[in-house]
């Protein structure tokens, strides 16, 4: 059983990296706060599964979603797909690549809309707003960035410009946005960039500009293969903040005896 | 009385997996869907290994499952009691010490992290950015993460003192992507995409909710403090601090 000895590989390794969280609550519990550990039972047993789920989790990955990634990319922008049989490809045209930025865009929506973590910072956004934000709002608005971010990366990809452009630009709309947008939904707009890459889509997304990277012509996985993640973080930022001053605005507009920053 | 209790509560916690499966394939249907209309109109082309790829996203699912019911039943409730009961002791060196450890603690055991980190080290060990073997290839991936781990658990360390002294975020944050964009100029090439990817990828299962847990438990506390507008950002300085750090770690490594 070739796949037992790996998982026992993997088993081992995951304990290992669950240490710091046990040396952690122990070492703070025993001798900073001095008090015993409360329902032990049910926190060890919580360890173990903790354990396994992660080690099983990393063995699916290296199985489905890593190779998913890089084959769906393969399939998507090989020369035969797009210019049919006999055609070859000698430079990367991106008007050629339609189906890759309409999967990345997808891809980026359909694994935003489902986020849980994104469900409870919508759910506070619409709280500390006393309900200008609306939460289902905000998680499209959030959705359509991570789309948008994840579609834009891929066209650097496929056209092998510098990343830090990109960024440079996108920090500079977020640094603009920051000083008009409503105060109390800066934090919430900054957070909201880390929040909305999970832990499913971080290895789809990050095989999905691997595989890419490998098969379109001239580009290099190890120079340009990484990046479309960090796009997935910097569009919520620009799209809750974007939201904000929209609904802000909004609200502002009809009567005009409202005050500002109710938001 | 202890083995009447001790079966019960693994059943509980069985039923609790199980629910957890059910919620976990909804949350991942979207993105089936998004495939399967890829490859059966789209590419129409049959996936290579599709049982394999139906066997491993069962184990994804399973453990995933798996994984965040022990996180809610053993860490979660701990997590937030310890970040309460340190932030009523009321001693700095204690609560930026746990902040530290926190942060790092969570960010190595992170799955993306694991994950992104080893699939970073093969491509730079076929790209030849190092002599090539087993054990560099294993080196680099564990300094990615060990690099990662550090800037988180500085990060957040950095963010508690900031709701403590209650400096505004913006500025913070907006100088750190300022030293972001000057190491970009300085920084080797091949560190720079991963380095921008690692800020999305720490702040995901184990961190964002102790760490959110830690925050906004703390800016409860504190007089004058707004937990909705204190205590968020903790998470935005978690996705900052790692670009920093492997810029540095690249710089020195390549």
């Amino acid at each position: 059983m070739d796949f037992l000895g790996d998982f026992s590989g993997i088993l081992l390794a995951t304990a290992r990296d669950v240490l710091p969280i046990i040396l952690l609550i122990t070492v703070f519990q025993l001798f900073v706060l001095r008090q015993p550990i409360p329902h032990l039972k049910r926190v060890i047993v919580g360890g173990v599964y903790v354990v396994l789920g992660l080690a099983l989790f990393l063995a699916g990955l290296d199985l489905s979603l890593f190779p998913l990634g890089k084959i769906m990319a393969a399939q998507l922008s090989d020369p035969e797909f797009l210019f049919g049989a006999n055609h070859a490809a000698s430079s990367a045209d991106w008007t050629a690549y339609g189906w890759i930025y309409a999967f990345a865009a997808l891809l980026g929506f359909s694994t935003t809309i489902a986020e849980p973590s994104l469900i409870a910072v919508a759910y506070k956004a619409s709280e500390v707003s006393s309900g200008t934000v609306n939460q289902w709002g905000l998680r499209i608005t959030v959705a359509i960035g991570v789309a948008f971010g994840v579609c834009l990366g891929t066209f650097r990809i496929v056209t092998g410009t510098p990343l830090y452009l990109y960024i440079m630009a996108g920090y500079l709309i977020v640094l603009i946005q920051t000083v008009f947008a409503p105060k109390n939904i800066v934090p919430l707009a900054y957070d909201s960039g880390g929040v909305t890459s999970s832990t499913v889509t971080v290895p789809l997304v990050a095989a999905l500009g691997l595989g890419l990277s490998e098969t379109v012509p001239g580009r290099n996985p190890a120079l340009d293969g990484f990046g479309l993640i960090a796009f997935a973080v910097l569009f919520p930022i620009i799209a809750v903040m974007g939201y904000a001053q929209a609904a802000q605005w909004y609200a502002k507009r009809p009567k005009k005896s409202s005050p500002g920053g109710k938001i | 009385m202890l083995n009447k209790n001790a079966p019960s509560i693994i059943f509980i916690a069985f039923l609790a997996v199980l629910k957890k499966l059910r919620s976990a394939f909804a949350d991942l249907l979207p993105i089936i869907l998004v495939i399967a209309f890829f490859q059966l109109v789209v590419i129409r082309q049959p996936l290579p290994d599709l049982g394999d790829v139906i066997l491993g996203g069962l184990l994804v699912v399973v453990g995933l499952a798996l994984f965040v019911e022990g996180l809610e039943m053993g860490l979660f409730p701990i997590g937030e009691n310890m970040a309460h009961s340190l932030a009523r002791k009321g001693s700095l060196f204690w609560l930026l010490c746990f902040g530290f450890a926190l942060g790092f603690s969570t960010t190595v055991a992170e799955p993306a992290l694991i994950a992104v980190a080893n699939e970073a080290a093969e491509i730079a060990a076929q790209a030849n950015l190092f002599e090539s073997g087993q054990t560099s290839q294993k080196g680099y991936a564990l300094g990615l993460r060990l690099s990662v781990a550090v800037s988180v658990g500085f990060a957040i360390l950095l963010g508690v003192l900031r709701i403590l002294k209650g400096w505004p975020l913006h500025y913070l944050i907006l100088s750190g992507y300022g030293i972001v964009m000057l190491l970009t100029l300085f920084a080797p090439e091949e560190i720079i995409g991963i380095a921008y990817d690692a800020g999305g990828v720490t702040t995901s299962t184990v961190t964002v909710p102790l760490v959110a847990a830690l925050g906004v438990g703390l800016a409860a506390i504190i007089k004058g403090r707004n937990p909705l507008i204190d205590g968020f950002g903790l998470i935005a300085f978690a996705s900052l601090m790692p670009m920093i750090f492997v810029m540095g770690y690249g710089m020195l490594i390549f």
